[in-house]
C-alpha cells in the first residue's frame, strides 16, 4: 500500500529554469492552474449574459460576490471594499485548491505549507503596508491596548507576539486542515484494501469504507469552511490596516 | 509515521544548481524527507503561485468583478427606480381617488340641492295652483250664491203676485164677478212663471 504521506509529492511535469529560478511546471503548478482557470472561467462564463433576471450561473456567482463582499464590509466596512477583489481572489484560490484536492487522485495545492504561507505572508505584508501608509507610526498604537498604564508593559509584548502569530496561524491553520484530512482519507480508505487482502477479515472492510466515506462529507465541509476562515482572517487583519488601532 | 518505501525524488533535481541557489533555507536535502518541508519544492510553487494567482487576481479585479458589481448595481439602481416610480403612481393613484371622492360629494350635494329647490319650485306651483282654483271657486260659488239669490228674490216676488190673483180668484169664486179678470187671466202664466 502507498504511504498516506506520498500525495503530498512534488512531481516535475516540465522541467523549467528562469533566470536561475527554479520554476519547473509540477502536478502542483497544473493544480493551481487548474484552480485559477476554473475560477475565472466561472465567473467570466456564469456573467456573460449580464442578467437583470439572474440564471442559475449567474445566481451562483453573484451568491459567490455577495458572499464575500459582506464579509469584507462587515469587518473592514465600506472603506475596506478597495481589498475586496483580493479577498475575493484568495476565497476562490483557496476553495478551488481544496475542492479539487478531493478529487481522489489529485493533488491539493493547499496542504503545501509554502502555499499557504505565501499567502498569508501576502496578506500580512498587505496589512503592515498599508497600515503604515494611512496611519504612519500611528498604526503601531495597534499594539497599545486601552487599558490601565500599568499593564501596558505586559500587553505591548503580548499584542506584538499575537500580531506576529498571524501569519503562522493563519498559514499553519489551511495548511494543517488540509493535510491532516487528506492523510486520515487515505489512511482510512488503506484499511479497506488492506482488510479485504486480509482474507477472512474481508468482511468487516465496509466499516473503514462507510468512515471514509463520512470524512469524505467531513473534508469537504473543511474544505469550504477553511477557504471561509482564510476570507475572514484576511478580512479582520485588513480591518487592522484599515482602522489602525481604533476599533 | 512518514517512513516509507517511497523515494522522494527532488523537483528541482534537473536543474540542481539553480534550486540551491533559489531555495537556500534550510539544508536538508538529499534524504527522503516530508513533502510539504521539503524546500527544493518551495521555489517552483511560489513561482506558479505567484503567477497563478496574479492571473486570478487580475480576473477578479477587471474583468469579472467589476461585471458582478454593474449588474448588482443596475438591479438595485432598477428595483429603486421601480419603487420610486410605484410610489409615485401610487400617490397619483390616491390622488385621483381623492378627487373622485370630492367630485361625489359635491355631486351629491348639487343633487340635493336641486331636488330641495325642485321641490320647493313643485309646492310653490301647487300652492299657487291651489289658490287658484280656491279663487275660481271661490268666484262660482259667489256667482251661483248670487243667482240663487236672484232667483230666490224673483220667487219671493212672484209670491206676491200668485198671491194677489189667488185672492183675486178667491174673490170671484166666492163673489161670482169677474172684478180683477186680468188677475184671473195673468194666474197661470205667473205660475207658470215660477
Amino acid at each position: 500500500m502507498a504511504s498516506p504521506i506520498e500525495q503530498f509529492n512534488i512531481k516535475t511535469l516540465i522541467p523549467l529554469d528562469f533566470a536561475g529560478i527554479d520554476a519547473s511546471f509540477t502536478n502542483a503548478s497544473a493544480f493551481m492552474v487548474s484552480a485559477v482557470v476554473l475560477a475565472s472561467g466561472f465567473m467570466v462564463f456564469a456573467m456573460r449574459e449580464r442578467a437583470l433576471v439572474p440564471g442559475r450561473m449567474q445566481s451562483m456567482a453573484e451568491m459567490a460576490y455577495e458572499f464575500v463582499a459582506s464579509t469584507v464590509r462587515d469587518n473592514v466596512g465600506e472603506e475596506g471594499m478597495k481589498f475586496f477583489p483580493l479577498v475575493f481572489s484568495l476565497f476562490m484560490f483557496v476553495l478551488l485548491c481544496n475542492l479539487l484536492g478531493m478529487v481522489p487522485g489529485s493533488f491539493t495545492v493547499t496542504s503545501q505549507l509554502v502555499v499557504t504561507a505565501a499567502l498569508a505572508l501576502l496578506v500580512i505584508g498587505i496589512v503592515i503596508i498599508y497600515g503604515l501608509w494611512q496611519h504612519g507610526l500611528g498604526f503601531l498604537k495597534l499594539f497599545v491596548p486601552d487599558v490601565p498604564p500599568v499593564l501596558l508593559p505586559l500587553m505591548i509584548p503580548i499584542e506584538v507576539v499575537s500580531f506576529l502569530a498571524r501569519p503562522l496561524t493563519l498559514s499553519v491553520r489551511l495548511f494543517a486542515n488540509m493535510l491532516a484530512g487528506h492523510i486520515a482519507l487515505k489512511i482510512f480508505a488503506g484499511f479497506v484494501a488492506s482488510l479485504l487482502a486480509a482474507g477472512a477479515w474481508g468482511i468487516i472492510a465496509p466499516l473503514p469504507l462507510l468512515l471514509t466515506t463520512a470524512l469524505t462529507a467531513l473534508e469537504v465541509l473543511v474544505a469550504v469552511l477553511q477557504a471561509y476562515v482564510f476570507a475572514v482572517l484576511t478580512s479582520v487583519y485588513l480591518s487592522d490596516a484599515v482602522h489602525g488601532g481604533h476599533h | 509515521m512518514a517512513s516509507s518505501t517511497t523515494t522522494y525524488t527532488t523537483a528541482g533535481g534537473h536543474v540542481p544548481t539553480a534550486t540551491s541557489t533559489a531555495v537556500a533555507a534550510d539544508g536538508h536535502q538529499g534524504q527522503t524527507k516530508f513533502p510539504p518541508f521539503d524546500s527544493s519544492t518551495f521555489a517552483p510553487q511560489l513561482v506558479w503561485l505567484a503567477l497563478t494567482f496574479g492571473f486570478l487576481y487580475i480576473v477578479m479585479s477587471r474583468i469579472a468583478l467589476p461585471r458582478v458589481g454593474s449588474v448588482l448595481s443596475e438591479r438595485r439602481e432598477r428595483i429603486q427606480r421601480d419603487l420610486v416610480e410605484a410610489e409615485r403612481l401610487k400617490a397619483e393613484t390616491d390622488a385621483a381617488l381623492k378627487s373622485y371622492e370630492k367630485s361625489l360629494a359635491d355631486a351629491r350635494n348639487k343633487a340635493q340641492t336641486m331636488a330641495k329647490s325642485m321641490r320647493d319650485t313643485a309646492d310653490a306651483e301647487l300652492d299657487r295652483e291651489k289658490r287658484r282654483v280656491d279663487d275660481a271657486n271661490a268666484v262660482k260659488l259667489a256667482e251661483t250664491e248670487a243667482r240663487i239669490a236672484a232667483t230666490k228674490s224673483q220667487a219671493m216676488a212672484s209670491v206676491d203676485q200668485i198671491a194677489s190673483e189667488t185672492a183675486a180668484a178667491i174673490v170671484e169664486r166666492l163673489i161670482g164677478s169677474s172684478t180683477g179678470g186680468a188677475s184671473v187671466r195673468s194666474a197661470p202664466t205667473s205660475e207658470n212663471a215660477i
